[in-house]
């Protein structure tokens, strides 16, 4: 079961490190938002498989529900701050258009 | 059960997958938004029923129950949370202006 788990842990880190690109380049802010969020997510996920790995379960589901319960108060916080905000525009060409 | 909670976590993997294809290769903040918002609630939910099904090969008696009712609480709040956030977030952009992508456009 500790090999399956492994397996599965390495491929929801490469995954969660290719929506890190989009954290990375994506055009607007917002945009970075939804791949934060996702990847917060994911994280719950790996706190799990981490509990099952180390045979210590208990201690991590409480981890866990922490963490999601941080999560989602980050994601709501930060898109009720930047809807009054000019967050369309790319960040690097200063003055430039916004996208369409 | 523990062959269930294989099974669970594959599939949640493979809907994990279409969740990074989806946000890398779309086009526009709402299409984005939308496979974001339905592939990550739907695989987190079924790696987390995975991971009950192969704790119960680990703990057993009263701790598998409270381990079990823990790891609900938290799919509980992720499948209320999860899209709530996505429409908050979504409304954020509604707000600030993003146009929807069309196919003639650019």
């Amino acid at each position: 079961m500790n090999t399956f788990i492994t397996a599965a842990g390495v491929a929801l880190i490469g995954l969660m490190l290719l929506v890190l690109i989009r954290a990375i380049k994506g055009p607007t802010v917002i945009d970075r938002l939804v791949a934060i969020n996702v990847i917060g997510t994911k994280s719950i996920v790996l706190l799990l498989f981490a509990g099952i790995l180390f045979g210590q379960l208990e201690m991590f589901v409480d981890i866990a529900l922490g963490y999601g319960l941080l999560n989602y108060i980050v994601s709501i916080a930060a898109s009720r701050y930047y809807q009054h905000r000019k967050s369309l525009e790319p960040e690097h060409s200063p003055g430039g258009s916004p996208v369409s | 059960m523990g062959y269930l909670g294989y099974i669970l976590i594959s599939a949640g993997l493979v809907f994990f997958l279409g969740t990074t294809i989806g946000l890398l290769r779309f086009p526009d903040f709402y299409t984005r938004m939308h496979a974001a918002g339905k592939g990550d609630t739907l695989s987190t939910v079924m790696i987390l029923t995975g991971c009950i099904c192969l704790s119960s090969t680990q703990v057993d008696g009263i701790g598998l129950l409270l381990l079990a009712l823990k790891i609900l609480l938290i799919i509980n709040f992720i499948f209320i949370g999860s899209p709530t956030a996505t429409h908050a977030m979504m409304d954020a952009g509604n707000k600030a202006g993003a146009t929807p992508w069309r196919k003639d456009s650019k």
